[in-house]
């Protein structure tokens, strides 16, 4: 592995060895001294050309616990605001020897440009492209769900969840398909891992040829729950930046149509997950009685997040030099 | 590759009890003992090592002291090397602040395994002692560490391979040294 770019890209060895690294550095969360030497010496820079909060802050505690130094770059208040083009901004860390680029940006495949393009020769991570993928956060779900369905604490050290994948599991990912990242990356490495996937959401909020994806659609939220038992129910974030034309009529309607009304949330099976990658919408997507619920484990998919992505920087940063580099 | 075996089963298991037996002498009994193996086969040699002492001091209880410490993340050679995964640590829920680790290992060679777990165990806590034993000291130190207590000494050309099996991974337990044919 060279890049993180797509979770097409990882078979289900790859994953469930990312998963299995990732359960390791979440011990390292419990420990007296929470970092590792692994990185000790080399910088990993974050390049966010768009707004994040955990994202950003996930990498850099992660490439930080790896004793990485961090260079944060925000589009805002930096030179792109002058004009300065992606080109240039890359040979510009290339040249101050950066070892790895974390990039977060609106257009989709800008991480596959960065990466293939000859600019700057070393590991790409993408942290979420337009509405392409948004890889990390799929193994951090990934991870979740396999705690979850092990029966285990959903963050923190545990034991019992190494090498398994999430084989007859059913995960439902509900709301605006079409502008996820999340539910694109979601979709693929769920499969690879062995889950049945089921899609609910307006027809408007549907990516064109959905009905080709690895996933069973279904655009009445109380059909999809009265033919499956989910172990996990995803809501996804109504992206109001990147709704430049009405796909509901209103945001009531939405949310009595698809979201996760305290009706809902009632009638939902007891071993049912509540995920969402955050930031919420209260009282839009999801209730607040669900988000606050004890089987919410949005801040448990935070915590891990840290470990998944210390585990990602460790795959593409140790071990392959020789290799890799050829 | 001519093959000979240095240890066989009844002599690894003879030299850990002697081995347990040196530990609980030296400490003056298992109290304030936590028994670390580095994987991968060092965790059932610190395992067996712990029921030995359990056996000889009963108010021990090998559960609550054993444990493992992978040294992945702590080796100097990370970069270069292979693709290496994790290995688990499992510290005991007692920790190790202020008691004595013995560390366990198969063979002790350059001492830069050693190095690492050292490094390790820093990170972790700050044991009052830390003890080294292994099953075998094959010599060609590159580093100042030496073994507290050790099932053999054997003495190596540096060309030589020493190779240890475990019952619990390889299914038997052994010790054999294999030499290149001379050309």
């Amino acid at each position: 592995m060279r890049h993180l770019l797509s979770t097409t890209d990882l078979t289900r060895d790859d994953a469930v060895d990312l998963l299995d690294v990732a359960e390791e550095m979440a011990q390292v969360s419990e420990r007296e001294v929470k970092k590792l030497p692994v990185l000790r010496g080399r910088t990993v820079v974050n390049l966010f050309f768009e707004d994040s909060t955990r994202t950003r802050l996930s990498f850099e505690a992660a490439a930080k616990r790896l004793s990485a130094d961090v260079i944060n770059f925000s589009a805002k208040g930096s030179s792109v605001s002058k004009g300065e083009s992606l080109q240039d901004t890359m040979q510009t860390l290339a040249a101050m020897g950066a070892d790895a680029v974390v990039v977060r940006h609106a257009g989709s495949g800008t991480p596959h440009r960065l990466a293939t393009s000859g600019w700057i020769d070393v590991p790409i991570l993408n942290a979420g492209d337009g509405t392409h993928e948004h890889p990390t956060q799929a193994l951090l779900d990934s991870f979740t769900l396999r705690r979850v369905r092990g029966g285990l604490p959903a963050s923190g050290p545990a034991e019992g969840a190494r090498g398994t994948d999430l084989a007859g599991s059913t995960v439902a990912i509900v709301g605006d398909i079409l502008h996820s990242r999340v539910a694109r990356s979601n979709v693929h490495l769920l499969n690879t891992l062995g889950a049945q996937v089921v899609l609910i959401g307006p027809p408007t909020l549907m990516p064109w040829g959905v009905e080709e994806w690895p996933a069973e659609v279904f655009y009445d939220y109380d059909d999809a729950l009265a033919a499956h038992e989910f172990d996990a129910v995803m809501m996804l974030r109504v992206q109001l930046e990147r709704m430049h034309q009405s796909f509901f009529p209103n945001p009531r309607e939405y949310t009595r149509l698809w979201g996760l009304t305290p009706q809902r949330y009632r009638a939902l099976p007891g071993h049912t997950a509540i995920m969402h990658p955050g930031p919420m919408n209260r009282g839009f997507e999801i209730c607040a009685e669900a988000a606050d619920s004890p089987r919410a484990v949005v801040l448990s998919q935070v915590a891990n997040g840290v470990a998944v992505r210390m585990a990602a920087l460790y795959r593409l940063l140790m071990g392959t030099e020789s290799e890799g580099r050829s | 590759m001519r093959h000979r075996t240095v240890l066989d089963s009844a002599e690894i298991s003879r030299a850990i009890s002697r081995i347990a037996h040196e530990v609980i002498e030296s400490n003056k009994g298992a109290q304030g003992l936590v028994i670390l193996g580095i994987p991968t086969r060092g965790v059932p040699l610190a395992r067996r090592l712990a029921e030995k002492i359990a056996q000889i001091e009963p108010d021990a209880d090998a559960d609550a002291i054993t444990g493992s410490l992978d040294i992945t993340m702590y080796r100097d050679d990370l970069r270069r090397g292979k693709l290496r995964s994790p290995e688990p640590t499992r510290i005991p829920p007692t920790g190790i602040d202020g008691r004595t680790v013995v560390l366990v290992d198969d063979v002790l060679f350059s001492g830069r395994t050693i190095r690492a777990a050292l490094d390790a165990l820093a990170d972790i806590g700050r044991p009052d002692a830390v003890r080294l034993a292994v099953l075998v000291d094959r010599g060609h130190r590159s580093l100042p560490i030496r073994a507290d207590h050790v099932g053999k000494n054997l003495p190596t050309a540096i060309d030589e391979r020493v190779s240890v099996t475990v019952a619990e991974i390889d299914g038997e337990d052994a010790v054999t040294i294999s030499a290149p044919e001379a050309a």
